[in-house]
């Protein structure tokens, strides 16, 4: 048996067999399960590595060839293997809670399937091909049958896709100066195509404008999983490209460049959050200023400190995206419409959700005791040490979400006098919001518990771990 | 190959871009898109196997074929912008600068790569130039990705000049498909929408 069969071409053949399975229920269940699976086996069995159970040895084989290309998925990628499909899971669990899973669960599944695929094909750079495919897989899933396609979707279709040929373009014209800087102008010539293509690809500044359009057009626990899943892989992809290339790796201009950028996107995406009026568009203004905090993270001087912190990020910005997108659906669906005209004082029927929106804020704000604090204040630092300036800034980018959760807490609480308090949840969804809201805690208040999973993570990459 | 077979798919390929450019009418824009796939061949066939560039032709004329299918019970193609520009004068004049402005630099392009060739150049940036600007004057789906599959036409025309993986060849054919099947879904949700 080989890696990329059991972590690519498996689920990408389960996920086309539950599209076809009747009950939202039994999908939920089958994809959590599934993905669960897949990430204890990646656990329990990596790739290349032998289990003896008894008399009986396991195990699985890291390479597939494929028209004369290979597909590997090595011991390195055993802890981004549990990770992806873990987050899988978790965004299948939640809709256990909303319903309406057929098309994120199976739509979900070959996504991930095929985002895998991406971390494994060599030559690294047609990872952008598999992209392109993800993200035309994800269309269904963005859009709602009887409803026209929005600007948000189309936009999405044409940033993504732009990215695609601009990053293979440069790749291919990088294939010959591997090694060293022997043609200046043509180097310069395809960083600046590599930079347009993954400025489009991790839709940064300013080309973020598809994400908040699609916050008020598809259902946002749908959008929350693709903007959980995309930058990650985006991120690893650029960063495979920066770890190839040394003249990349050793470039001056690198860091001050990905200040820049992950600087003008954080910031610019804090202070639109502090000034819109929908609750998805906040939440979406939030997921963006998390890519401008992941390029921060990279752009430091200590390249195996700046990886850390980004791989730590990880699972904190999972987590709370994911309970903020299943709090503000939970609104949704009785409410219809997350414009503040519509949510004034629901906190008194909803005071669940109300709960999970403005902790799930105000963790990705990097408030203290919440689960992105401590690697937050670590970057920090670390930013403060190389530039005072840039510090203020990023300080500047949080304050704008934290003042973006405070209107809202004003807003969902601004009931009229003596209305009473209910709760109008179900109890799976007070359930998995709370269950969500004590992992928030959990990692503000032990955020080393993750070490040991994520501490290998950053040898993905064989020059910057060093 | 004699040399003109490669100039004159170039100025294929500028007659059916400018005429996708133009056309509202989703018939002629579908011709206008085979026979773009059909220039784009000529050129790609001078650098690559005839099997791989026949590939590429045969899948964009899948394409056409597939947004055909699902036109063809539907008025969804044929609708009119409703923001500016909308004139058939604009679109042309915008095109012209547009060529103008390839033709002036494709030299310069395609001294980043020697051996390239000048045709295969002009070619691809004439259908990435009228697909970023076909991309730029609309926002209906059909038109969106006629203009994608422009745009993606142009770049796998100059992508046969620098790599000949079978791998790639089939993986961009993979990618013009599910743009295709991308815009189908999109056309029959607005045609689902017009009939609710």
């Amino acid at each position: 048996m080989n890696a990329p069969i059991v972590w690519i071409l498996i689920p990408l053949g389960l996920a086309a067999l539950l599209l076809l399975l009747p009950g939202t229920r039994l999908l939920s269940s089958l994809g959590t399960i599934i993905a669960l699976t897949l990430a204890g086996l990646a656990y329990w069995l990596p790739p290349d590595t032998a289990l003896r159970i008894g008399s009986l040895s396991l195990r699985i084989d890291s390479t597939l060839t494929l028209f004369g290309r290979q597909l590997t998925l090595g011991a390195s990628d055993q802890t981004l293997l549990i990770l992806v499909y873990g987050m899988a899971a978790f965004w299948f669990f939640g809709t256990l809670a909303l319903g309406n899973s057929r098309q994120i669960v199976s739509l979900g599944l070959a996504i991930t399937a095929l985002l895998v695929a991406s971390l494994a094909i060599h030559p690294f750079l047609y990872a952008a091909l598999l992209i392109e495919i993800a993200i035309l897989v994800c269309v269904p899933l963005l859009t709602q049958p009887g409803e026209q396609p929005g600007r948000g979707l189309i936009r999405f279709v044409i940033y993504q896709t732009l990215a695609m040929p601009l990053i293979l373009f440069a790749g291919f014209l990088l294939s010959g100066v591997e090694t060293g800087p022997s043609d200046v102008s043509l180097i310069t010539q395809s960083a600046a195509l590599l930079a347009f293509g993954f400025a489009f690809l991790l839709a940064v500044f300013p080309l973020y404008s598809w994400i908040p359009l699609l916050a008020e057009e598809v259902p946002l626990y749908r959008l929350g999983f693709i903007l959980t899943l995309f930058p990650t892989f985006g991120l690893v992809f650029g960063l495979t490209f920066i770890d190839h290339y040394p003249w990349l790796r050793d470039s001056a201009q690198l860091g001050p460049a990905l200040q820049t950028v992950g600087l003008l996107t954080c910031v610019s995406a804090g202070i639109w959050a502090a000034f819109q009026r929908h609750l998805g568009r906040m939440a979406a203004y939030g997921a963006i200023a998390e890519t401008g905090v992941s390029l921060l993270a990279i752009s430091l001087a200590d390249r195996s400190v700046g990886l850390q912190i980004l791989f730590y990020l990880l699972i904190p910005r999972a987590l709370a995206l994911g309970v903020w997108m299943m709090s503000a659906t939970i609104l949704t669906l009785h409410t219809k419409d997350l414009s503040f005209r519509a949510l004034q004082g629901t906190a008194r029927q909803f005071p669940v959700a109300t709960a999970g929106i403005i902790i799930a804020n105000l963790t990705l704000a990097g408030t203290p005791l919440f689960a992105t604090f401590p690697v937050r204040q670590a970057l920090w630092e670390k930013l403060a040490a190389q530039s005072i300036p840039a510090a203020l800034w990023f300080s500047l980018a949080s304050l704008g979400l934290w003042a973006g959760a405070l209107r809202s807490l004003a807003v969902l609480t601004m009931a009229p006098e003596n209305t009473p308090w209910v709760s109008r949840e179900t109890w799976e969804q007070r359930l998995l919001i709370l269950l969500g809201l004590i992992g928030l805690g959990i990692l503000g208040l032990l955020p080393q518990w993750a070490q040991p999973l994520l501490a290998s993570l950053p040898t993905l990459f064989e020059h910057l771990s060093k | 190959m004699p040399s003109f077979i490669p100039w004159s798919a170039v100025t294929l390929l500028v007659i059916t871009s400018l005429g996708l450019l133009v056309s509202r009418e989703w018939r002629w824009s579908l011709a206008l898109l085979a026979g773009q796939y059909f220039a784009a061949f000529w050129l790609t066939y001078t650098r690559w196997p005839l099997t791989m560039a026949a590939t590429q032709l045969v899948t964009g004329w899948m394409a056409a074929a597939m947004l055909g299918m699902s036109l063809i019970h539907t008025s969804a193609g044929s609708a009119e912008e409703s923001s500016w520009p909308q004139g058939s004068g604009f679109r042309l004049f915008a095109a012209g600068l547009v060529l103008i402005a390839v033709f002036a630099s494709a030299p310069n392009i395609a001294a980043w790569q020697p051996g390239i060739g000048l045709p295969l150049v002009t070619g691809a940036f004439i259908l990435i130039a009228l697909g970023l600007l076909h991309l730029g004057m609309t926002a209906h789906p059909l038109q969106i990705i006629l203009g994608l599959l422009t745009l993606l036409l142009g770049f796998v025309t100059i992508f046969s000049a620098i790599e000949n993986s079978i791998l790639v060849a089939g993986l961009l054919s993979t990618v013009n498909l599910s743009l295709a099947l991308t815009g189908c879904y999109l056309l029959a949700l607005k045609t689902q929408e017009t009939q609710a």
